[in-house]
């Protein structure tokens, strides 16, 4: 077809042409490696699971799940629980630990992360300033997590004299995931269409009636997707909780009336398990990991029966 | 301007006021002054940035009149409607210079709260926008929002309604959404909620631009029933539509000029300027 004269009408419309069968082929390779593309994550991720529950089948018993943690790897194995004087061995107190943290972690972050994607995105003017701060924000979210634990280990446990706590590990969560829930908050405020808030004007509204009554409703289901996914990244974090001072073992649920006292976390309890000597933790550490997989994912699916309840238009 | 001081001196003599002096400066043809205006444009520039949008608006907006905007996209027309209620503001590049008054107060002036404007002058727009909220809450956003809910809501929603020729297809369904109404019903529901708080202006922007001929037909009627009790400003780029339902029209032409202002009869059968004369017969456009 490059020069005028190749064709007459009866090729023009050609079943066999051979440049669009080349181009054809071309195509079929293309959909061929994306598709291995992304075979290669759910194939990892499948890999995984089943590693991971192999080990833990027949060890996450509901005694696994309410019993404090045991040094002796005996007391974990659901085979000899009939004759323990001192009762089985679980994950419960980093169990508790960790949702006490990720329900502090997720208080502070929505007033902060929010109150600071509002500021930006709704008030602050398109300045300098304004886009320095977006532009370390976005920096922000990049920084390793060890880097957040080191922080909160300066800042909360010891400046601020918060001690090992829960709260200096929420703290600290919270100054980790703040960027991604920040930037997050911003594109869910932006997605609100500029005509909702030019009707609300139109109608006579502040800016603050606005904010409440027209984009705040509109964003929230989008907010509230981007802090539960981001709080289910913080459950799994352990660099910041090592460096804050998680307790290896915890024998109780942390104590809420003393905002100082220590507390565990499952990552960290995990971490424990694997690096014990005797073979046979590792199938406790793979039952704790199938622990945190499930309140993982069962945050995962709260964000989505969020996004799909109140996302009126599909 | 000092080298024709005295001339300036001899027109405002003539005239009688600075503001009347103003207007010869830049005075689009026909009869841009009425007896009973509730808005006076003088000399009124709006700049976005560095582009200037609109140059010396004069004319006048009377009371209890439908009062038509047209003139090709890009003209301004939509500009000058939302410099009205200070829409403008909203837009951080755009700069108004001149003076528009309401009711004799210059509404650019510093003691004037847009907020407070915009409860008077009520506006809806081009693409249907109502809140996916229920049509009960959406027509009475404006009451909620300017704390007039107080009384019986229900009754003011219910005559908004009325008025905007909707009750009777949605009196049964107040508690749906009101994104499940259709194009045309959804641009009532607009005006519905516009009207609700009973402002004295309303400022329609091609209302019916993005609907369909029967919807648009019930919004026309709709317009001059409104102008029985509001002052209703539009702006369409549909010209048998200004001349079906305006009393008075303002022609702008491109690059933010107003060209000629008068009756809309005048304007359609006789208009003084050539170009508008093009304009109206479809020789540009």
């Amino acid at each position: 077809m490059s020069t005028p004269e190749s064709g007459t009408e009866e090729d023009a419309f050609a079943v066999n042409d051979p440049s669009i069968r080349r181009m054809r082929r071309y195509g079929r390779i293309f959909l061929g490696l994306c598709m291995v593309a992304a075979l290669v994550g759910i194939v990892a991720l499948i890999a995984l699971l089943y590693d991971v529950v192999s080990e833990a089948w027949g060890w996450v018993t509901w005694e696994f799940i309410t019993h404090p943690p045991s040094m002796i790897v005996d007391h974990y194995n659901p085979s000899n629980y009939g004759d323990l004087p001192t009762g089985p061995g679980g994950i419960y107190p980093a169990l508790v630990g960790s949702i006490y943290l990720i329900v502090f972690t997720a208080i502070f972050t929505l007033v902060l992360g929010v109150g600071a994607a509002i500021y930006l995105e709704e008030y602050a003017g398109d300045n300098r300033l304004t886009q320095l701060i977006e532009a370390n924000i976005a920096n922000l979210a990049g920084v390793p997590s060890i880097v957040y634990g080191l922080l909160g280990l300066a800042l909360f446990v010891r400046a601020i004299g918060a001690g090992s706590s829960l709260i200096a590990g929420a703290l600290t969560l919270t100054l980790l995931i703040l960027p991604i829930v920040i930037v997050q908050t911003q594109e869910a405020l932006r997605a609100v269409p500029d005509s909702m808030r030019q009707a609300s004007y139109g109608a006579g509204a502040t800016k603050w009636q606005t904010i409440r009554s027209v984009v705040l409703p509109e964003a929230i289901p989008g907010i509230m997707t981007g802090i539960i996914l981001s709080l289910s990244r913080a459950i799994g974090e352990t660099a910041p909780i090592i460096m804050v001072g998680a307790a290896t073992s915890m024998f109780g649920p942390p104590n809420l009336t003393d905002p100082t006292g220590s507390f565990a976390a499952m990552p960290m309890q995990i971490f424990e398990w694997a690096k014990a000597p005797e073979a046979e933790f590792q199938h406790v550490a793979a039952a704790g990991i199938v622990v945190l997989l499930t309140v993982l994912l069962l945050m995962n699916a709260v964000a989505i029966y969020i996004r799909n309840k109140y996302d009126r238009r599909g | 301007m000092t080298a024709n001081g005295p001339q300036t001196v001899a027109s405002s003599e003539s005239s009688g006021s600075a503001t009347d002096a103003a207007m010869t400066d830049d005075a689009p043809l026909g009869s841009p002054r009425v007896d009973d205006a509730v808005i006076e444009s003088r000399d009124l520039d709006v700049y976005y940035g560095d582009d200037q949008a609109l140059h010396g608006i004069n004319m006048d907006i009377p009371e209890r009149k439908v009062t038509a905007l047209i003139g090709p996209s890009g003209c301004g027309k939509s500009t000058f409607l939302r410099s009205i209620n200070r829409m403008n503001d909203l837009i951080d590049i755009a700069r108004v210079d001149g003076d528009l008054y309401f009711h004799g107060k210059d509404v650019y002036d510093d003691d004037v709260d847009p907020v407070a404007l915009r409860r008077k002058i009520g506006m809806v727009f081009q693409k249907p926008n109502p809140f996916p909220k229920s049509i009960f809450d959406n027509v009475a956003y404006g009451l909620r929002v300017q704390g007039k809910d107080d009384g019986d809501v229900e009754k003011k929603v219910r005559t908004a309604l009325e008025r905007a020729a909707l009750l009777d297809e949605v009196e049964d369904q107040l508690d749906s959404s009101g994104l499940d109404l259709s194009g045309g019903q959804q641009q009532r529901l607009c005006i519905a909620r516009a009207i609700a708080p009973d402002p004295e202006v309303i400022l329609m922007d091609e209302p019916a631009s993005a609907l369909d001929p029967v919807a648009t037909s019930k919004i026309e009627d709709l317009v001059e029933e409104l102008a029985e009790e509001y002052t209703v400003v539009i702006v369409t780029h549909n010209m048998q539509q200004a001349a079906r339902i305006s009393d008075k029209t303002a022609v702008f032409l491109t690059g933010g000029h107003l060209v000629e202002f008068d009756d809309t009869g005048k304007i359609f059968e006789n208009p003084e300027s050539d170009r508008v004369e093009d304009y109206i017969t479809g020789k540009f456009g």
